[in-house]
C-alpha cells in the first residue's frame, strides 16, 4: 500500500483534484463526515494559497501510523515568494489579496497539528496533521 | 515513397499483420484487454494495420477519413494514446526488421531507407496525436458548456421570493456568474427575498464564503434580503473552525425553513384550505 500521493497545483481545478484525493484518503482511514469536511476544507485553503500566491506547487496526502493511532498528513509545498511575516498571516483577518484572511489560522484550527516553514524567495512548506480519534 | 518499402509491405502484408498483432497483444496491459473482447481487439488491430497500409495505396483524403474513423473508434474504446503510438512504432520496427532480415537493405542504402520509413511514419503519428487531442478538446469544451449551463440558475418560486440553488464546486468564474445572475434576477423578478441554497456545495472554504458574503452584501445594496440555506452540520462546523463571520447574513438549515422565513418577511403565510362542502 502506498502511503503518499500528490497532486500538482497548477490551475484552479487542481484544487478540486487535491480535495478529492484528500477526501478519499480520509474516507479510507475511517474519518467521520465532519472530519472529512474539515480535512477537505483545509486542503482547499492550502491548495488555493498555492494557486493564489505561489502560482504552482503541490499538495501531498500521507497516511500516518504512529504508536497505535492513525492520522492524515497534508503537505502543501511550493517554490513561491515565501511569507515575509509569519506571525501576521497567522492572525485572523489578515489578507494581502482582499480575501477574508481566515485561511491559515483557519487551517490551524481545523487540523490537530500545524507546522509552517517558509524562506523568502525559496518557498513555503506547510504540514498539517489530523489524528483519527 | 520508397519503392522498396512499398513493395515489401504490400507483399508481406499478412505476415506483418500477424506479427504486429502478436507483439501488441504482449504489450497491451491487463486494463486494456479486460474491457475489450478478443474479436474487437483483433478487428481493431486489423483496421489499424489496414489504415497504415492504405496510406500506401489510397489517396490522401481517403487515408485521412480512415484515420479519423479509426481515431474516433479507438478513443471510444478507451485505448490509451500511448498504446496506439506504441503500435505505430512497432509497425515501423517490424517493417524495418523484415527489410534487414530479407537482405533487401544493404549498408549503403540503410540510412536512406530509415529516413524514408521515418518520413512515412511521422506524419501518421502526428495525425493520430492531433486527432486524439482534437477529440479531447472537443469533449472538454462541451463539458465546460454543460457546466456553465447548470452554473447559477435563479428560480422565482413565489411572488417576490427567488431561490438560487448552488450545486458543485464554486470557482472564481462561477462566483462571478452567481453574483451577476443574482443581481440581474433580483431586479428583473422584483424580488424582496433571495435564498441561496448551498446543500449541493461540497466544500465551503474561505473563498466560497467570501463570495457568498459579497453576493449577500450586493443583494442588500439593491434593496433585497439575502438568506443562506442548506448549511449541513459538517459545513457549519468547518465555518466555525475557520472563524468565518456570517453574522450579517440570515442563515437557515433548510430551504423549507428559508421559504417560511421569506414569507414572514414579505408578511404572508401559507394556510391550509378549509374544506368546502
Amino acid at each position: 500500500m502506498e502511503f503518499q500521493s500528490c497532486v500538482k497545483i497548477i490551475n484552479e481545478w487542481d484544487i478540486v483534484a487535491a480535495r478529492q484525493l484528500g477526501r478519499n484518503v480520509a474516507k479510507e482511514l475511517g474519518f467521520g463526515t465532519v472530519d472529512q469536511a474539515r480535512i477537505t476544507t483545509a486542503i482547499s485553503e492550502l491548495a488555493r494559497n498555492i494557486y493564489l500566491y505561489a502560482g504552482q506547487g503541490k499538495v501531498c496526502i500521507e497516511k500516518l501510523y504512529e504508536g497505535g493511532k492513525s492520522g492524515l498528513l497534508i503537505i502543501a509545498s511550493d517554490e513561491g515568494p515565501g511569507i515575509p511575516d509569519v506571525r501576521k498571516v497567522m492572525e485572523d483577518g489578515f489578507s494581502t489579496s482582499g480575501g477574508l484572511g481566515a485561511g491559515l489560522p483557519g487551517v490551524k484550527r481545523l487540523m490537530d497539528e500545524f507546522d509552517l516553514d517558509t524562506t523568502i524567495g525559496k518557498g513555503t512548506e506547510i504540514r498539517a496533521i489530523k489524528w483519527l480519534r | 515513397m520508397n519503392k522498396l518499402i512499398y513493395n515489401y509491405i504490400k507483399e508481406n502484408r499478412s505476415r506483418i499483420l500477424d506479427t504486429w498483432i502478436q507483439n501488441m497483444r504482449n504489450k497491451a496491459d491487463e486494463r486494456l484487454i479486460k474491457g475489450v473482447s478478443t474479436e474487437v481487439f483483433e478487428s481493431t488491430s486489423d483496421e489499424f494495420v489496414e489504415m497504415i497500409i492504405s496510406r500506401l495505396t489510397e489517396k490522401e483524403e481517403e487515408f485521412l477519413s480512415l484515420l479519423t474513423d479509426f481515431a474516433e473508434k479507438v478513443v471510444r474504446l478507451g485505448w490509451p494514446l500511448v498504446f496506439v503510438n506504441e503500435g505505430l512504432k512497432e509497425f515501423e520496427k517490424i517493417v524495418y526488421g523484415g527489410l534487414v532480415d530479407q537482405g533487401l537493405v544493404n549498408q549503403d542504402k540503410l540510412l536512406e531507407v530509415v529516413g524514408d520509413l521515418d518520413s512515412f511514419m511521422t506524419p501518421m503519428q502526428n495525425e493520430v496525436v492531433n486527432m486524439y487531442s482534437q477529440i479531447w478538446e472537443k469533449t472538454v469544451s462541451l463539458q465546460k458548456i454543460a457546466l456553465q449551463e447548470l452554473s447559477a440558475p435563479l428560480i422565482p418560486v413565489l411572488d417576490r421570493i427567488t431561490v438560487m440553488p448552488l450545486v458543485g464546486t464554486i470557482d472564481t468564474e462561477r462566483a462571478k456568474q452567481i453574483m451577476e445572475n443574482l443581481l440581474n434576477g433580483v431586479v428583473n423578478h422584483r424580488s424582496e427575498v433571495v435564498l441561496i441554497d448551498i446543500t449541493g456545495v461540497p466544500v465551503v472554504d474561505t473563498m466560497v464564503a467570501h463570495h457568498i458574503i459579497q453576493a449577500a452584501e450586493a443583494v442588500r445594496l439593491v434593496g433585497a434580503h439575502c438568506m443562506l440555506c442548506g448549511i449541513r452540520p459538517e459545513i457549519a462546523q468547518t465555518i466555525v473552525n475557520l472563524g468565518i463571520n456570517l453574522n450579517e447574513i440570515t442563515t437557515k438549515n433548510s430551504l423549507q425553513k428559508g421559504i417560511e422565513a421569506a414569507l414572514e418577511i414579505t408578511s404572508r403565510q401559507i394556510v391550509e384550505m378549509e374544506e368546502v362542502e
